[in-house]
């Protein structure tokens, strides 16, 4: 795999008062309840490493307290971290002056915020080619790009309105479009869709995975629901009180849980939908094949199941899109795998 | 032992005479070798106070008229307002008050513009320290507890009798509000917009007039109207060091017993006020039509 486009590595935020002191105790193994209790700082993050891949969505997931808010804004340093390393294209970010750093957010990340974050007195478009505005970047320019992101998250028309006139979803739409108008690789969305009714968050969670498919951006995304996070993540990260429990793509996590935590997550989640055949099958080692039901190793579980429940075929054949056997699963294992 | 007790240990007669000398002549001192100067500098805001008032005083009324049911218009929008400013200004007019009310409104004017001068800078120094916020906080207590005749003593001490101490008197008394406000429209702001404004890499200076101002101006705006009325209100006062206007009459109406004379100039005052209250109270609140839900 090539050099991730954003590393974090050693990551540590404690909030209080003397938080290089507090660190101590952290090292030491103090959790997050006793250091506030005994020592009055707030434990944020405690060693993050994580390596995002470019183009590639990354969830981070947690309950509120989490720390994941916290540490999406450690990539664009708006929080300052205790100790640690983040790099962007093997730029170190904490070690940028404020130019160097305004230089950075302008060209290279946008973010996307939870309660949109509009500014109230500019319209749509004005809203829209903020981050160009401020680049100083021509008018016209900024316009053209402007409006052609709203155009694609479908708010043409509305150009002219402000974002008081617009619902929830619309104005997460204008947040979006003004991130996109940035034209950075990086694209931050903390919780951006969290605070949308779920079937407005439905369609948005649409429209972003459509750009993506066509931008090929590096999102990070932000957020506490797992349905969205297994429907948009190609991988995802678990925080639990500033400590990341588990990494992976989305039906590793399921399928091998690594902490209670986890666990109690993953429990209630429809299986089937996220599970894909090649994620469960295994190698064939003249396993006898005759009679075998042909899967495409890409197909999820939910697209596969009628058919095997109708077929009753013992085994299945796994293939990939050549047609080439590369795997194989039993029905007996596959009804474990659902049951579980 | 007991006259300790009942009697506050005071210092003594003849030491206290000679403080009080001792401060009122290094003052005198002070004042008769920076006055001039202190003079001089003031000259600009004297040569536009002057040029208010014989601007205004000039103007043909019906000019004056068209002119500020026009203003009156632009800042409202509002018909009602404007017929009520008409004959509000149909009274003072008939009532033989028109002069008074233009010097009147032209000190008012001027105030107004130099208190949003310093006012304004001022409130957004202390918006982004803490520091400054915590000096400056006393300040503003002392000048709007301190009563006004009190600092009218060293402001005529050091310039004598005339407009521009009685414009620095209505000054002091009328900036803090707008400073004030200025001060807590800013730190308002909404820290999730600031947040964007940051992500997206904006400047201090871009930070400060793209989104703390224009966010902040209808809080900043209550403290331009709050600056207003405490003029008004000190035009009275101001009028007792030689400011020209509506207050004189009714200063005069004081000494003399002039019932009738009293209450219409006081009217006048009333009037005035509560035009330029509504005016810029609608006005304020027009500027942040964005915030309703209403569709523009």
């Amino acid at each position: 795999m090539s050099e991730a486009k954003i590393q974090i590595k050693n990551l540590y935020k404690i909030f209080g008062k003397n938080p290089r002191g507090a660190m101590e105790h952290v090292k030491n193994g103090v959790g997050k309840d006793e250091l506030l209790e005994k020592h009055n700082h707030v434990l944020g993050l405690k060693d993050i490493n994580l390596d995002i891949q470019a183009k590639s969505v990354q969830v981070v997931m947690g309950l509120s307290g989490s720390g994941k808010s916290t540490l999406i804004r450690h990539i664009n340093r708006l929080i300052e971290p205790t100790d640690g390393s983040v790099t962007v294209d093997g730029d170190e970010v904490l070690k940028m002056n404020e130019e160097e750093l305004r230089n950075f957010r302008r060209s290279k990340t946008a973010m996307v915020f939870q309660r949109f974050a509009l500014l109230p007195h500019k319209t749509v478009l004005q809203n829209t080619i903020f981050g160009l505005h401020i680049q100083n970047i021509s008018e016209e320019d900024a316009n053209k790009s402007a409006r052609r992101w709203i155009e694609r998250v479908g708010l043409s028309g509305y150009e002219n309105k402000y974002p008081q006139h617009l619902s929830g979803g619309m104005q997460q739409r204008v947040g979006l479009a003004r991130a996109l108008t940035n034209d950075g690789d990086i694209l931050l969305m903390d919780e951006a869709f969290s605070a949308l009714d779920p079937l407005i968050r439905k369609d948005m969670q649409d429209i972003l995975l459509e750009l993506q498919d066509e931008l090929h951006k590096t999102v990070v995304f932000i957020t506490h629901d797992l349905d969205e996070a297994l429907k948009i993540g190609d991988r995802i990260a678990i925080l639990k009180d500033g400590i990341m429990d588990q990494e992976g793509i989305p039906a590793e996590i399921l399928l091998n849980p690594k902490t209670k935590y986890v666990k109690d997550f993953v429990e209630d989640v429809n299986r089937a939908r996220v599970i894909k055949a090649k994620h469960i099958m295994s190698e064939i080692n003249g396993q006898d094949l005759s009679g075998a039901m042909p899967i495409d190793q890409d197909d999820f579980i939910d697209r596969f199941i009628d058919k095997v429940i109708s077929d009753k075929p013992d085994n299945l054949v796994i293939q990939d899109k050549d047609k080439k056997n590369v795997g194989f699963l039993s029905t007996k294992k596959l009804s474990e795998i659902l049951k579980r | 032992m007991s006259n300790f007790l009942t009697d506050f240990p005071e210092m003594p007669n003849k030491q206290f005479r000679e403080f009080k000398k001792g401060v009122d002549a290094s003052y005198k001192d002070f004042a008769r070798e920076w006055g001039d100067l202190i003079d001089a500098m003031f000259d600009p805001l004297l040569k536009m106070l002057v040029f208010f008032e014989k601007t205004l005083i000039a103007t043909p009324w019906p000019i004056f008229m068209i002119v500020l049911l026009g203003l009156t218009y632009w800042g409202s929008r509002s018909i009602k307002l404007v017929i009520g400013t008409f004959l509000a200004f149909v009274f003072i007019g008939y009532f033989r008050m028109w002069d008074e009310t233009m010097s009147t409104i032209a000190i008012i004017l001027t105030s107004v513009i130099m208190s949003v001068v310093i006012g304004l800078p001022t409130g957004i120094a202390m918006s982004r320290s803490d520091r400054t916020q915590s000096i400056v906080t006393p300040i503003l207590d002392v000048m709007q507890t301190m009563p006004p005749f009190v600092y009218l003593i060293p402001i005529v001490m050091l310039m004598g009798i005339g407009k521009i101490p009685g414009l620095i008197a209505v000054v002091i008394y009328a900036i803090p509000p707008l400073i004030r406000l200025t001060n807590l429209g800013i730190r308002e702001v909404d820290k999730e917009a600031l947040e964007a404004a940051d992500a997206f890499g904006a400047t201090k200076k871009q930070k400060l007039y793209q989104v703390q101002l224009p966010l902040a101006l209808p809080t900043i705006f209550a403290g331009i109207n709050q600056t207003i009325m405490m003029a008004l209100a000190m035009v009275i006062i101001a009028s007792m060091i030689g400011v020209k206007g509506l207050g004189q009459p009714v200063l005069q109406s004081i000494y003399n017993q002039y019932f009738t004379k009293g209450v219409l100039y006081g009217l006048a005052i009333v009037i005035v006020a509560i035009v330029f209250d509504r005016v810029s109270q609608s006005y304020g609140q027009r500027i942040q039509k964005h915030r309703s839900g209403k569709i523009v």
